[in-house]
């Protein structure tokens, strides 16, 4: 074992996992860190703490992660390489894994001109630090954990116990090139790849394939990425603004039908469209497990937590295994 | 080249509003060629500076030069003795920053305002349009990506590109910013290397940018050249 996560665990155990995510609130309320992990706790294996999404400051992932875990989950805690140097980045690291946190995803992060993507103010005018990239960073935690080597090339007594993930975004342009920016990352050394949000399951099972083919889903396991669609607004926001996103006709169709139904009933839409929203994502998530080297699934419903139990338990992943034995040999 | 633009005309009133006697200094180079500093650009704003203080019943003596560069002694002295000796009391620098700098360094008691902003070392992609093309990082690697500098023209400056924000050969950030790193996979296709870019390419060492602090460089050739002729005189 490299971490002894239970993500790591159950993920060496053969069964398929299941993961989601938990966004820190914009202040220092630790409670609503702490509500959102009892209603999440037993749903999914392990939960990404984000940080510092789209740009805009939030209570932070360590300390989110560190607090979910007084409620027993486990944390998957998000990196990213736009607020910090190589220096404040490793001693982040260390500094979760003394904290006991086991999971780390390595990303870039969104470019601080987001700013929630208009909605807030964010700090479209600070200073980003991108020292290193995503790929890089991957490399810096291997070296850290596996070599007991920092990046500038000091030794380390005490080595940082962290599973190392990665993201992917498999139809992000330039398409052709992503299955090999994928190797790269399972090169640096990702032990496992949440990806992007997937709407459109055949082009994302084409480059499944391509990934498979290079024999990527066995050196590393690859979670897919299902953002939980709220209405038709969403769907369409993310089929043209959110880059690697593209989401079919058929299912914006579907989305407009159950608004339609509604009438003028306005709440009635909204309460339809939700449904159907929830109704795609269990399909989603049945559709991407049947696809080869898919080893599991990565949850997202942003702002609306509290649906994905009812998700989980529909897509028919509920209850969530449980390790029995430590030790990888167990593989069904 | 420096690519530069002129500050609005407001901003520049504001600072040298409160003299009498005021020069402005285009510079012939960078400055002339991006038209923010040169010497139409002089005209332009010392004519627009009379109007507004004529409007406002001031007397103000507004002096135009324009000089090759102004990030060199032997063009910049001149001028400095101009200033020195003409009772000047404020200068605008229409050069880059540079420029301003180099002026100030020369001119103990008269103050120096940037009458431009400093924007990036670019290339004329279309009449009138300038695009950053090179951060001065001081280390180039523009080997292993085509010819494309992932330092300046990706947004996140990283070197294991692209991100998952690209999307139609545009950056996240804007629709209007090319994705550097779409322009390199392209670059790199169309000339057969693409399989270049599998390679991990480590983190860099900054310390040749500006994270090093300010930088020297030292062409020993001239400077003993230089060493050897003042020995003579």
């Amino acid at each position: 074992m490299k971490s002894g996560s239970k993500l790591e665990q159950l993920i060496a155990a053969g069964h398929f996992v299941l993961t989601s995510e938990l966004g820190p609130p914009m202040d220092c309320n630790g409670e609503v860190v702490l509500e959102k992990a009892r209603l999440l706790k037993g749903c999914a294996d392990a939960f990404n703490i984000t940080d510092n999404q789209t740009g805009v400051v939030r209570l932070s992932s360590i300390a989110a992660a560190e607090l979910i875990m007084r409620e027993g989950l486990e944390p998957v805690m998000q990196m990213t390489c736009r607020d910090r140097n190589r220096l404040a980045i490793q001693s982040d690291l260390l500094g979760a894994a003394a904290l006991g946190i086991k999971n780390c995803l390595c990303i870039a992060g969104d470019h601080q001109s987001f700013g929630a993507v208009g909605r807030l103010k964010g700090h479209p005018g600070a200073k980003n630090v991108y020292d290193v990239d995503s790929i890089q960073l991957v490399a810096i935690l291997k070296g850290l954990r596996d070599d007991g080597v920092q990046q500038g090339g000091d030794p380390l007594e005490k080595r940082p116990a962290l599973y190392i993930g990665a993201a992917w975004t498999p139809l992000g342009d330039p398409v052709e090139f992503r299955p090999f920016r994928l190797k790269k990352k399972v090169d640096a050394g990702a032990d496992f790849i949440q990806t992007q949000g997937v709407y459109d399951v055949e082009l994302f099972r084409q480059q499944m394939k391509i990934a498979v083919d290079m024999g990527l889903h066995e050196r590393t396991a690859i979670l897919a990425g299902i953002i939980v669609p709220k209405n038709l607004g969403m769907l369409k926001y993310m089929n043209s603004s959110v880059a690697g996103v593209s989401v079919p006709e058929t299912l914006m169709k579907r989305m407009e039908q159950a608004r339609l139904a509604a009438g003028d009933d306005k709440k009635q839409a909204s309460k339809n469209q939700a449904e159907e929203g929830i109704r795609i994502t269990v399909e989603l998530i049945q559709k991407v497990q049947e696809i080869p080297g898919v080893r599991g699934v990565h949850i997202q419903a942003i702002e609306w937590e509290y649906k994905v139990p009812e998700i989980v338990k529909r897509a028919g992943l509920y209850p969530r295994p449980t390790i029995t034995e430590k030790g990888e040999n167990n593989a069904s | 080249m420096i690519v530069a633009e002129r500050k609005p005309l407001s901003e520049i009133k504001q600072y040298v509003e409160k003299y009498k006697k005021i020069l402005i200094a285009g510079c012939g180079t960078c400055t002339t060629v991006c038209l923010a500093g040169g010497e139409k650009e002089v005209g332009v704003v010392a004519a627009a500076l009379r109007i507004a203080f004529l409007k406002e019943d001031r007397e103000v003596e507004i002096i135009e030069d324009c000089i090759t560069r102004q990030c060199e002694p032997e063009f910049v002295e001149p001028i400095a003795e101009k200033v020195r000796d003409g009772g000047i009391e404020a200068v605008l620098s229409l050069g880059c920053g540079v420029g301003v700098n180099f002026l100030s360094e020369r001119l103990d008691s008269v103050l120096v305002f940037p009458g431009v902003n400093t924007k990036f070392f670019g290339a004329a992609v279309e009449p009138g349009v300038w695009v950053e093309m090179c951060a001065g990082c001081g280390n180039c690697i523009l080997d292993v990506t085509g010819g494309i500098c992932p330092i300046a023209r990706c947004s996140k400056s990283i070197l294991n590109g692209p991100c998952g924000g690209s999307q139609d050969g545009k950056c996240e950030i804007s629709p209007d910013v090319d994705c550097g790193w779409h322009l390199i996979v392209s670059r790199m296709q169309k000339m057969g290397t693409l399989e270049r870019l599998s390679e991990f390419v480590p983190p860099r060492d900054w310390s040749t940018s500006r994270a090093g602090g300010p930088r020297r460089v030292i062409h020993e050739g001239m400077r003993s050249q230089n060493e050897g002729s003042e020995e003579v005189t």
